[in-house]
């Protein structure tokens, strides 16, 4: 041993860099986790943060709500608004009258069709907004068949949107529980359709329809490529006016329309939670 | 759905023998898909239809008559060569970008010792950032890079520029790029999250007994595990950006030539003057939009071999 003792310093210190490697190894990559989640914090926040003290500026060296005042003093502003929620509540009608049976249906009946109406709710991905507008317009605009005077086409494009997340919660909530068993026990029971599927599917599937329900409702509020091209009054549309007219206004329609989205998601989130639930993005 | 199935339905006390009777299977199969017929019916209507009836459009000269030159246009007019060379540049920066960055974030998050409750913050920000998109995402970037926003005041401050007069718009693709990042790295991270999840602890043990380092796992074990997932939600990301409209309309206006933009215009007014070219301009999109879907399913698919 003696004899290695010119080494010995060198042993020393590399006995303690060995103890401290693990831990010093584990400290860097913290740091590094840290530095990329900061940044990214830094990217989420300052737009919302500068859109917020944008929308404060409207009086010269002043921060007042004085932008949101004239927003909502806008009568125009609640008949958008309202509007918007008017095709909210017919999309989401008509998409869980179309979806919560096809569903049902599926998991019950045909499993084997399955992939394919899964296929048929992803088609959205595919043919993006605007070229479905574009398309509906197409081939409603003329004879023989004329919806363009009608909401018909906004609501079913909004359908359309929602198909995707509206039938993948349907689809995860029914995947929970054990359709075949519950039907035919309904069934036994003497129950008809409608029963069984107010009174024992339904029920069951409520968290699952309710997070499809908020999605919807946060994309359909927000939506802009449909109201537009169709021309029907939607607060999307009336906010791109709104931002071609005036300078400070539109930052805070913003704001409001960034606690909308918020709000959705966040009862979402607070209504599927543990639910496993994943969201593909919206409308842009 | 009030689908009169008698068949099922008990008459009287006693439940109906189980085994159907071969008499009633065509009736069954006819049944099967009945209850599907409003959705099948919807999907026609609503979706196939107009696809269709661009798809025929394309080929059709404005008399009617049936024409390649539409197709042909495609490929040979200067505005719109240059609108899709535009469109893919923009989805394709800003899926690469989005992917790295996004996946950064989630393997921080999941995998980099953080706190756990920053991990469900930052799923939770990122399902409300993914759907925070269109107008109001193009009002809060020009509150922060526009000409009196925020960024560009701190950024005029410090180096004492006048960036209006030095030519400088954000308002093209580097400015839309970084718009689009705020929908698409989101995005990347709620995809991402399970996939990182899935990774087994036993695999980097397995890994560091055999005597390999960090650097072993992630090139040998994390990454061909991970590859398929991370090139399925690039491409995803791609077809994200190359549909988008709204956002790029209330953000550049007219300013930027994109597929979406032109589009939107045609439908609005006959700009290209000639219909049947503005329906091959849809038809295009569709082709690589169902090009990235295809390559994403394909992606899933290998990824779904190691998720359990």
């Amino acid at each position: 041993m003696r004899d290695t003792s010119v080494f010995a310093p060198w042993a020393t210190v590399r006995a303690f860099f060995q103890r401290l490697r693990p831990e010093e190894g584990r400290r860097k990559s913290n740091v590094w986790s840290w530095f990329i989640f900061i940044l990214g914090m830094i990217y989420f926040f300052l737009p919302l943060y500068a859109t917020f003290v944008f929308s404060l500026k409207m009086i010269k060296d002043r921060y007042t709500f004085e932008a949101y005042k004239v927003a909502f003093q806008d009568p125009n502003f609640f008949s958008h608004f309202g509007y918007s929620v008017l095709w909210a509540i017919l999309t989401i009608v008509i998409s869980l009258l179309l979806i919560v049976p096809t569903a049902y249906w599926v998991h019950w009946r045909t499993p084997r069709l399955r992939p394919v109406v899964e296929f048929i709710t992803l088609m959205p991905f595919v043919v993006p907004a605007v070229v479905l507008t574009f398309g509906l317009i197409r081939a409603y605009g003329s004879p023989p068949i004329v919806l363009i005077g009608s909401p018909a086409l906004l609501i079913a494009g909004y359908v359309t949107l929602s198909l995707p997340y509206m039938f993948r919660a349907v689809d995860t909530g029914l995947r929970s529980i054990d359709v075949r068993t519950l039907t035919e026990a309904a069934l036994s029971l003497g129950a008809g359709w409608r029963v069984i599927l107010t009174q024992v599917i339904f029920p069951n599937l409520r968290v699952a329809i309710l997070s499809g329900v908020f999605l919807t409702f946060a994309i359909v509020m927000g939506e802009f490529t449909f109201a537009s091209l169709l021309a029907w009054p939607a607060f999307g549309p009336y906010m791109e006016e709104i931002g071609a007219m005036r300078a400070y206004t539109p930052q805070a329609l913003s704001v409001v329309s960034f606690l909308l989205t918020w709000g959705s998601i966040g009862l979402l989130q607070l209504v599927s939670r543990g639910a496993g639930q994943e969201q593909i993005a919206g409308a842009h | 759905m009030s689908v009169p199935n008698t068949k099922n339905r008990t008459i009287g006390d006693a439940p109906r023998a189980r085994p159907q009777t071969p008499s009633a299977k065509l009736p069954q199969f006819i049944l099967d898909w009945a209850g599907l017929a409003p959705f099948f019916l919807f999907a026609l209507a609503f979706l196939f239809i107009p696809s269709f009836s661009i798809f025929v459009r394309s080929f059709q000269a404005n008399d009617g008559s049936f024409t390649l030159n539409n197709i042909v246009a495609l490929f040979t007019q200067r505005d719109i060569i240059n609108a899709y060379k535009t469109s893919l540049q923009i989805s394709a920066i800003t899926a690469v970008g989005g992917a790295l960055f996004g996946f950064l974030l989630a393997q921080a998050v999941i995998l980099g010792g953080l706190p756990r409750n920053l991990r469900t913050f930052l799923l939770t920000f990122s399902g409300v950032a993914s759907n925070f998109a269109g107008v109001p995402l193009a009002f809060a970037f020009v509150a922060t890079m526009g000409n009196a926003g925020l960024v560009t005041g701190w950024i005029e401050a410090i180096f004492d520029l006048d960036l209006r007069q030095m030519g400088f718009s954000i308002y093209r693709m580097t400015g839309l790029s970084i718009v689009y990042m705020y929908f698409q790295f989101p995005l990347m991270v709620l995809i991402m999250a399970p996939a990182l999840d899935g990774l087994r602890r036993e695999w980097r043990e397995a890994c560091e007994n055999l005597g390999g380092s960090t650097l072993h796992y992630w090139r040998y074990v994390a990454l061909p595990i991970l590859l398929p997932s991370l090139l399925g939600t690039t491409i995803l990301l791609f077809g994200n950006a190359f549909g988008a409209y709204a956002t790029a309309y209330a953000f550049s206006g007219s300013f930027i030539n994109l597929v979406t933009i032109l589009i939107g215009a045609q439908i609005q007014g006959d700009v290209l003057y000639n219909p049947g070219l503005g329906n091959a301009l849809a038809l295009g999109m569709i082709v690589i939009m169902s090009i990235t879907m295809l390559g994403y399913t394909i992606m899933q698919r290998r990824a779904a071999r190691w998720v359990r």
